[in-house]
């Protein structure tokens, strides 16, 4: 079976959960072989991560250029790759800048680019869901090797214990990739709570919260249930939650098991950027709301009686 | 300094938007259509930039006859210039031909910034700004939340977004920057920016004055093909149920039968 490569997606070495995701996808179609990019001394955290999720080989390319410099070195050692490994595609999680990496690896390989996919079947065709979800998709890649980015949470991640191959990659970053320097990195507003995109349960406050401060339900819920906190536009344009918190058409589109909309009324914006969630349950006082037509489960009522109750509630089960 | 922004013509964000069955490319007849609704980030920056440092500011796009009127709204908003690429042969490009045939107007207009929006509302790939860095062989700049240009120095420093906080980021001009939303409060067109955009100069170019390969353009020159594509099943009707000071535990009951908690 051919190669197939899967970019790991990681946190200073700290695999994220999509990358086992990608590696499970990859071992349906092929051999999945681990690309790990990264600064110095990063792999080893990464190292039993790629193991357990059935890795048969990791490329290691660690370098300080690889976060020194914006996407491009990146994507110079995975075209790298095409050429030496000759693999049957490239997996790569689809994250913003996950994005970048694969649309400049396609670009620099003359290979096709499908983007956002939810499923890989045999014959490396994709499913995509597009317009918010309300169109399903099925392309292939016809020049190339074919360059898919897969929308976080679209498969179960199944363990496949593994002892892969290492094999280091040497990393000469040409002087045109190194045009987007970058000279410090910054952390902030660290929640504790889960990446939004990633997140197997998202939490959504809008514009039924009427102000800033009561988003602390929102949190209070989200955090209960190990959970990432959204918001809708209303939310965000009327400030009083992040904007990197935006749910839906602009914004991010999030794919999780269990999505609490609170106080949405589920305005197609809105219903863009999660109505591919597994289960969703709404809470409105709104019973002509949009959002119920989505809803597994909805609630016509004062979200500040229900949410209290059911964070309660939760809270008694645990 | 020179500033170049890439407009393009979506349906509105509110639209429900289809693919034509004919050839699964984005059905733009039968919806309302307007300006990019992120591209207005891309132009508001474009003019701040005009309006700190001098220069000029080319609106560009690629799409069929009407996608002009993306242009005429930069123009509206205070850009100088437009160039509209138009040509059948363009129809049912992809991400990566768009992004060629759009570094092949870029390139002679010789600019020292190219602004680009995150993603356009409908197709949502957000890799333009990528490409069109990787075609022009320019540093790429994107995802910024802010930017701060230097043309003594000869260059651009941004804030890139990235998933936990920002990464600082310097290009030496020229550079292609991309901007995510909410970076800028775009302006609404004046009275006198409307008026005043009809009279502003607005090319409009076939794929042969750019110098793209027709063979390279369009379906036949694709990267990938649409198999098949079908509207999402409707959802089954889930249970709705009045709140009668037992909402919230009957929620909890829910998610807990259903194993989600």
């Amino acid at each position: 079976m051919a190669e197939v490569l899967v970019l790991v997606e990681h946190a200073d070495g700290e695999p994220k959960k999509v990358t086992a995701e990608l590696l499970t996808l990859a071992r349906r179609f092929g051999e999945p072989s681990a690309v790990f990019l990264g600064g110095p001394g990063t792999y080893a955290k990464a190292k039993d991560f790629l193991a357990r999720y059935g890795a048969q080989k990791v490329y290691v390319a660690e370098s300080a250029d690889i976060d020194g410099y914006v996407v491009a070195p990146k994507a110079e050692v995975l075209a790298g790759l095409f050429g030496s490994a000759a693999p049957a595609a490239l997996l790569v999680a689809a994250t913003a800048e996950g994005r970048e990496v694969a649309a400049r690896a396609a670009a620099k390989t003359g290979s096709g680019l499908v983007w956002d996919v939810v499923d890989v079947a045999p014959g490396l065709v994709v499913t995509q869901q597009v317009f918010g979800g309300s169109t399903i998709v099925r392309s292939h890649v016809t020049k190339g090797t074919p360059v898919i980015t897969v929308r976080p949470n679209s498969a179960a991640p199944e363990e496949a214990p593994a002892t892969p191959e290492e094999q280091q990659v040497d990393v000469a970053v040409s002087d045109a990739a190194k045009a987007a320097q970058v000279s410090d990195r910054v952390v902030e507003g660290k929640s504790g709570r889960p990446d939004l995109t990633e997140a197997s349960i998202v939490v959504s406050g809008g514009r039924g919260l009427g102000a800033a401060e009561n988003f602390r339900l929102v949190e209070e819920l989200a955090d209960l249930m190990g959970g990432a906190v959204g918001a809708s536009r209303a939310a965000t344009d009327a400030g009083w939650y992040p904007h990197q918190a935006q749910v839906g058409q602009t914004g991010k589109t999030v794919s999780p098991q269990l999505y609490v909309a609170v106080g949405i009324s589920g305005a197609i914006q809105h219903r863009a950027g999660m109505q591919t969630s597994k289960t969703i349950v709404a809470i409105n006082k709104d019973p002509e709301a949009p959002i119920f037509e989505l809803a597994d489960f909805g609630i016509v009522g004062d979200l500040f009686n229900v949410v209290p109750q059911l964070t309660e509630e939760l809270r008694k089960r645990q | 300094m020179n500033i170049v922004v890439t407009v393009k013509q979506v349906p509105d964000t509110w639209a429900e938007k289809k693919l034509d069955p004919s050839d699964m490319t984005t059905d733009r007849a039968t919806v309302d259509n307007v300006l990019n609704e992120m591209d207005e980030y891309g132009v508001e920056e474009a003019l701040l930039l005009k309006e700190a440092h001098g220069g000029e500011v080319t609106a560009v796009t690629m799409g069929p006859d009407k996608a002009v009127e993306a242009v005429r709204k930069a123009l509206q908003m205070g850009a100088d210039k437009g160039v509209h690429l138009c040509d059948a042969s363009l129809h049912g490009s992809d991400a990566l031909q768009t992004a060629s045939a759009l570094a092949k107007v870029i390139a002679p207009l010789n600019p020292d910034v190219v602004i680009v929006s995150s993603e356009a509302s409908d197709a949502r790939g957000g890799v333009v700004g990528a490409l069109l860095a990787e075609y022009l062989g320019l540093p790429q700049l994107t995802l910024a939340r802010k930017v701060t240009a230097d043309p003594g120095g000869g260059t651009v420093t941004i804030e890139r977004q990235t998933d936990n906080g920002y990464a600082t980021v310097l290009g030496k001009l020229p550079v292609v920057v991309g901007v995510i939303e909410k970076i800028n409060e775009p302006r609404y067109p004046s009275f006198k920016g409307i008026m005043a955009a009809k009279k502003k100069p607005l090319v409009t170019m076939t794929a042969a004055d750019a110098g793209i390969d027709p063979g390279s353009a369009g379906p036949s020159g694709a990267y990938s093909e649409v198999d098949e594509a079908q509207p999402r099943p409707p959802k089954a009707a889930g249970q709705v149920v009045k709140d009668e000071g037992d909402g919230g535990a009957k929620l909890a009951a829910f998610l807990a039968d259903q194993k989600l908690v």
